[in-house]
């Protein structure tokens, strides 16, 4: 990843937005404080109902919030008419005017800032060459398939040079290969045209791929942001670790803490190291997360930290998934890349040790 | 034997037989409902005036001349009916001008209807259709007593100091505009709403994200979208309003006659029969003739739809 200049483009400062009134009162944002750098691909992850869109709305100005302001550039923009913020959207469904063409749609943003004709034609040449849709420029909207539609949403989103590019769900109506086409297709946009990007989904495969940084969302709330890799491996919250990915869960007790790492305490009593989340100081009894491909199976020899029964095994092409029961009751699972050649020797029914190596566990806050 | 395609031969006979003894009966009720009676008016136009109403079965053009013309009694010359001429034309003007006016009314109205939530959507489409199950003539009374010279408005007026005497609404041509704006006004708003309601508003977002202002919004996505719900509007209120009967009699006092009642002075104390079945359908042509020229119009201007 190349290095970001440090300057935001967008600050989000303990923005709140309640819905209703009265008894009927929903905080879809609860006091939420983000900053978005510049030329950055920035991704909103989060089930639907987490807020994610809500934010996303503030920052177009469809919605005002309730409290807290926010930022583009330093200038506070929260309460701006979304006409009058040099932002722009590409709607989850696409929203093209019907009544217009394809290149009357692309050029409808500069048509609307006064731009000279000659200007807006160009612009809107360049635009279409950019999302590969030139020889359908006169197309209506309603006789393209869902893939051009959506690249015509994002030349008319890009055609004014926005400063920040909003996107809502923009892959979740197309088919598998497309979306796989499209978020290459938009790394490379957002790339070429060094528009901050702003991306909401609940897809987290979409945002692992496509982001620089990811900030997590459920119930209104932001609840860790950092590089795809940083809310992968190292998950600050139970939500988080769960949302993405897959995750073992372990109980475990404090024995020490220094220097941002805790050693703990398994149930089977073997102590490991373990991770910890930035600025968090545990101590008593905290669970930790183990992704399944960090942890490795070692017959059943007595440096494991953990034993288990092996309930189930799935083999799945690139890697097989061991089910295990640990002595404790607890599930575990864990991943193991598979090579050519003959089985292991694993089978189910039998008893089997877990390792878990020095920087596979992760303290949760929760 | 019969070959196989003798046998087709028939199946089609029959095929084709059935299908006008089952479409007979939706045929009938058109003939007896439209086009007869249409019909009836249409040779009537081309006959001559009997002594007491009715027609003398005696071809005559005279009825079609005297629509737009009318011959001088001394010397038989023929010149422009001005008065007839006088009456279209302001009838044209009256049901043009009404058409403007309750479209300008109810597009805001049904604009207002669309973005409630869906619940109070149903209370303000009930309130709009209330005026419905009240008489016609009820209703053109009521206008009546709100604009005369002891009315509300005037008593307001006057009250408020503003006049010292009552200004005179009702018998002008403004009375008359304000009923028929009233009485009409639920036929321009429903179709709109029903447009309306259909608009996708994330399109408007999308306009208003695209920096267009809240009146470009109007004009370049909300009012293109709806023109389906305008020109259906238009035509609702155009059509009654040039053949508008009740309301022009009570609030315009008679004093300017409308095309309505000068066909229905033909077939009263006129005994005219035929002049009246001709003006009849010299009013069915220029509705025609506007309702084309309109349609066409307002399909040109900028939108295709697809």
């Amino acid at each position: 990843m190349p290095d970001k200049p440090d300057r935001n483009a967008i600050e989000v400062v303990n923005v709140s937005k309640i819905f209703g009134s009265g008894d009927g009162q929903v905080a879809a944002l609860d006091t939420v404080s983000v900053s978005i750098r510049e030329n950055e691909f920035f991704t909103l992850l989060g089930p639907s109902g987490c807020g994610k869109t809500t934010l996303l709305r503030l920052i177009a100005g469809f919605d005002f919030p309730t409290a807290g302001e926010i930022l583009l550039y330093g200038q506070d923009i929260a309460l701006l008419p979304p006409f009058k913020r040099p932002v722009n959207t590409v709607f989850q469904s696409y929203a093209l005017f019907p009544h217009m063409t394809v290149a009357d749609n692309i050029g409808f943003g500069l048509e609307m800032l006064g731009k000279p004709k000659a200007e807006i034609k160009a612009r809107v040449a360049e635009m279409l060459k950019l999302v590969k849709m030139e020889a359908l420029a006169g197309r209506r909207t309603s006789q393209i398939s869902g893939g051009q539609q959506q690249r015509v949403a994002l030349a008319r989103a890009l055609a004014p040079q926005p400063k920040v590019l909003l996107l809502d769900e923009p892959l979740s109506a197309l088919d598998y290969k497309l979306r796989k086409e499209m978020q290459i297709e938009l790394k490379r946009l957002q790339h070429e045209t060094g528009i901050t990007f702003i991306f909401v989904t609940h897809d987290q495969e979409e945002a692992l791929t496509m982001s620089d940084r990811i900030a997590v969302m459920s119930s209104g709330k932001i609840l860790q942001v950092g590089s795809p890799r940083d809310i992968y491996d190292r998950p600050a919250e139970r939500f988080v670790a769960d949302f993405i990915g897959e995750s073992n869960f372990l109980k475990a007790d404090v024995v020490g803490v220094s220097g941002g790492r805790a050693t703990v305490k398994l149930s089977s009593g073997t102590e490991i190291p373990a991770s910890l989340p930035d600025g968090f100081s545990p101590s008593g009894k905290v669970t930790i997360v183990v992704r399944p491909e960090h942890a490795q199976l070692g017959g059943a020899s007595p440096s494991a930290s953990l034993s288990g029964t092996v309930e189930n095994i799935v083999y799945l092409g690139t890697d097989t998934h061991f089910h295990l029961r640990l002595a404790g009751g607890e599930p575990f699972i864990v991943r193991r890349q598979n090579s050519r050649g003959a089985g292991d020797g694993i089978v189910q029914g039998g008893q089997i040790g877990i390792m878990i190596g020095s920087d596979a566990a992760q303290v949760l806050k929760d | 034997m019969a070959t196989a395609e003798e046998v087709a031969k028939a199946a089609e006979r029959r095929d084709v037989r059935d299908r006008w003894l089952l479409s007979a009966p939706a045929l009938l009720v058109i003939f007896l409902a439209a086009t007869g009676p249409l019909l009836i008016v249409l040779i009537y136009s081309f006959l001559t005036p009997g002594p007491y109403g009715d027609v003398k079965w005696q071809f005559s053009p005279d009825a079609w001349l005297s629509v737009f013309m009318e011959r001088d009694i001394f010397d038989d010359t023929l010149s422009l009916a001005a008065a007839h001429v006088t009456i279209f034309w302001r009838s044209i003007k009256l049901a043009v001008v009404t058409t403007i006016a309750t479209l300008t009314l109810g597009f805001p109205t049904a604009y207002f209807m669309a973005t409630r939530s869906e619940k109070t959507r149903d209370l303000w489409l009930f309130l709009i259709t209330i005026p419905f199950w009240t008489n016609l003539l009820i209703r053109t009374f009521a206008v009546l007593q709100i604009i005369r010279n002891e009315g509300i408005i005037n008593t307001i007026l006057i009250k408020l100091g503003i006049v010292s005497t009552p200004v005179q609404i009702l018998y002008t041509d403004t009375a008359i505009l304000i009923g028929m704006a009233y009485v009409y006004l639920p036929l321009m708003v429903l179709p709109i709403y029903a447009s309306m309601e259909k608009l996708d508003f994330r399109l408007v977002e999308a306009g208003y994200d695209l920096y267009a202002t809240r009146f470009k919004v109007l004009r370049k996505i909300i009012f293109p979208l709806v023109k389906p719900g305008v020109i259906a509007g238009s035509i609702l209120v155009f059509i009654p309003a040039l053949g508008a009967y009740v309301t022009p009699s009570v609030l315009g006092g008679g004093k300017n006659m409308m095309l309505s009642n000068l066909i229905e002075l033909q077939f009263g104390q006129g005994r005219n029969w035929p002049l009246g079945s001709a003006l009849s359908i010299t009013v069915m042509i220029i509705v025609m003739v506007a309702l084309l020229a309109y349609v066409r119009n307002a399909g040109k201007s900028g939108v295709r739809h697809g």
